[in-house]
């Protein structure tokens, strides 16, 4: 007769020979199974069917209402400008222009705008989820969803089952397995004395690990135009939404991280990293110094044999509709840029981290008990700085293609706006313009500060 | 946008400001979500600040002023209500209209409602005339320091000019209106809400 121990013994013993057998070693080469694309084509199959039924059990009760997903406002079929505004607004006023253009009536364009923007406003939106258009079976994402159908509510609940007592025990063991993978590995690596057979080394430890912690969020990614894979030498900027991303970008290829030494179990990682191969780790009075930063970064890509450098140039996370500002410091070093697009499908999981909202591990806890992380990425042409261009020209530049090739929306707005005011020069913009029209001023602007 | 916002407004309270205001019941609930996301400190009303906290009405050059228009006389805090009653003067004129009072008995959204939301702006002192003073002091939010103080001196000395026909160097309402008359204000004080 087995005791109570044996059986526990003997379930665990299983439990970690179909982990391994089953997820770790296809993961440490690189092989899939087949299981997640089965995993990914049932839950779409799923939430189709979900969306069909709330839509049909919303006609058949016409006073719940519907879910609008566009926003609050009709878009504008073709911006117009302060000028063009007030221009119609005087138009049919009688003009008197012997003392300058103003007409009482060119209040109504700022109140107008004013209050567009309190309604609905192009930089607050980005620093919080985006809705769906539909239900996606999540508790998190019930945003006015009101009880439909049976059926509904109980796949719901196996929903809720599978994710919390299925996925998640599994999820977890994978990137405990992974991390404690990547600190011993990249340690012992560190043993070595330099060489190809340590940089090779290296690159099997990093890419392994990521690939691990990769199906530890049963992330299905996407790689498109892999021609245009950063190179040695090269800085890779991407827009950035979570620091998934990092797993997102290195389970096809070695880069160097960038980043803030932390302490706690972040900064264990960063410094057994940094033995095996050069990561740029700055500590936090260095950081404020961007000299000594940009200084660090030249010597990084001046040689051709370390990593290619990945950047965020956004500085935050963003809600990945948008791309915000990016910072000129990335492009003002000289060498080679790959930009990179990164684009989440919203319906397996949200993987927007609202740092003000949620902390770290709230956030790794939601990720795991998501549905799944399926993203697409993009590798864009490298782009250098051209004759006569200056950084933020290069940056913006940069910006449109990652934006254009991702189907985000291209915005100027700095995502530091988060947390910090916005700058009064902006508004003196505005009233530059606005007072160029009253007096006829020879400055007209051509841009509106961030449009 | 807040995940369970909608579920704090009751059916009774979306009705009375339907009735009040005239928007639709998905109007309400959708800019409900949006009055919770602006709320920050989650106590049911907004401040200032809260307002402040939008990039783009940071840079307007009448921010304060439309915020302001938001807060009752001498408060701080404004609540659904309020913020609804407030944006109700921007819902588009229609024709099938039957709902009730501004302040001057017609639905919030009426032509002289939005013109005098629009003159309130100009009235800081709500004494229903605008003084050369209040007008100085709007034209100076707008054009910032690119205008001497003579320069935009005479100009307020000439608006005030063509629209004053009583001769007390003031603006009233109906001055106001009067000037106004041929702008088409149903259409430039409106927003066109999605259904």
């Amino acid at each position: 007769m087995l005791g109570g121990w044996d059986i526990a013994f003997l379930l665990l013993q299983l439990w970690v020979s179909i982990v391994a057998g089953l997820i770790l070693l296809p993961a440490m080469f690189g092989v899939s199974l087949g299981f997640t694309d089965i995993y990914i084509k049932g839950l779409l199959k799923t939430l189709e069917w979900a969306t069909l039924r709330i839509q049909r059990g919303q006609k058949e009760k016409p006073n719940v209402p519907q879910q609008l997903a566009n926003g609050i406002i009709e878009k504008e079929d073709s911006p117009t400008s302060m000028e063009e505004e007030i221009g119609e607004l005087r138009r049919s006023h009688p003009k008197n222009l012997a003392e300058g253009n103003f007409t009482l009536c060119d209040a109504f364009y700022f109140c107008k705008k004013g209050i567009e923007n309190i309604v609905e406003d192009q930089v607050t939106q980005r620093f919080s989820s985006e809705e769906l258009a539909s239900w996606n079976l999540l508790t998190r994402t019930n945003n006015n969803f009101r009880y439909i159908s049976v059926r509904l509510t109980i796949i719901w609940g196996l929903g809720v089952f599978i994710r919390y007592c299925v996925l998640l025990p599994l999820r977890i063991t994978l990137a405990v397995i992974g991390l404690s993978w990547l600190v011993t590995g990249t340690t012992l690596v560190g043993l070595l004395p330099g060489c190809r057979m340590k940089n090779w080394l290296s690159d099997l430890v990093h890419i392994t690990c990521y690939r691990i912690c990769a199906r530890g969020l049963s992330a299905t990614i996407h790689y498109h135009n892999k021609e245009n894979r950063p190179k040695k030498g090269g800085i890779c900027v991407a827009n950035h939404t979570s620091p998934i991303d990092i797993v997102i970008l290195a389970n096809d290829g070695c880069y160097a991280m960038v980043g803030q030494i932390h302490g706690g179990l972040m900064g264990v990682i960063q410094r057994s990293m940094v033995r095996s191969c050069p990561h740029v780790w700055f500590e936090r009075s260095e950081m404020k110094d961007r000299h000594a930063v940009a200084k660090r970064l030249q010597d990084h890509i001046a040689d051709k044999t370390k990593l290619p450098i990945l950047i965020f140039p956004e500085g935050t996370c963003i809600n990945n509709t948008s791309v915000m500002m990016f910072k000129k410091g990335s492009f003002e070093i000289g060498g080679t840029i790959y930009p990179v697009a990164i684009k989440y499908d919203p319906r397996f999981g949200d993987a927007f981290w609202n740092s003000a909202k949620y902390n770290m591990v709230s956030y790794i806890l939601r990720m795991m008990t998501s549905w799944a992380i399926v993203c697409n990425v993009w590798y864009l042409p490298p782009m250098t700085l051209q004759d006569g261009e200056d950084a933020v020209h290069f940056a913006n530049r940069v910006k449109s293609a990652i934006a254009n090739q991702g189907g985000l929306v291209d915005l100027s707005w700095d995502g530091g706006l988060k947390r910090e005011k916005v700058k009064e020069s902006f508004k003196e913009e505005q009233q530059k313009m606005y007072s160029s029209m009253i007096v006829g001023l020879d400055c007209h602007e051509t841009s509106v500060g961030p449009a | 946008m807040g995940s369970r916002a909608s579920s704090l407004l009751r059916e009774e309270d979306i009705e009375e400001i339907k009735k009040e205001t005239g928007f639709s019941h998905s109007q309400i609930t959708r800019l409900y979500s949006r009055f919770h996301s602006l709320d920050k400190g989650e106590n049911g009303a907004l401040s200032r600040e809260d307002f402040q906290r939008i990039p783009e009405l940071a840079i307007n050059p009448l921010g304060d002023r439309i915020i302001n228009a938001f807060f009752p006389e001498g408060e701080d805090q404004v609540n659904f209500r309020g913020f609804m009653r407030t944006l109700a003067h921007f819902r588009p004129v229609e024709d099938n209209e039957k709902n009730k009072d501004g302040a001057t008995g017609e639905p919030l959204n009426s032509r002289t409602n939005k013109l005098l939301f629009a003159f309130r702006l100009y009235d800081l002192d709500r004494d229903d005339k605008i003084s050369r003073d209040e007008l100085l002091q709007v034209l100076r939010m707008m054009v910032g320091v690119n205008i001497s103080d003579e320069q935009l001196g005479s100009i307020a000395d000439r608006t005030i000019q063509e629209a004053d026909t009583n001769g007390d160097m003031c603006i009233s309402f109906n001055e106001f209106t009067k000037v106004l008359e041929k702008v088409d204000v149903e259409q430039k004080m409106s927003i066109r809400f999605l259904h």
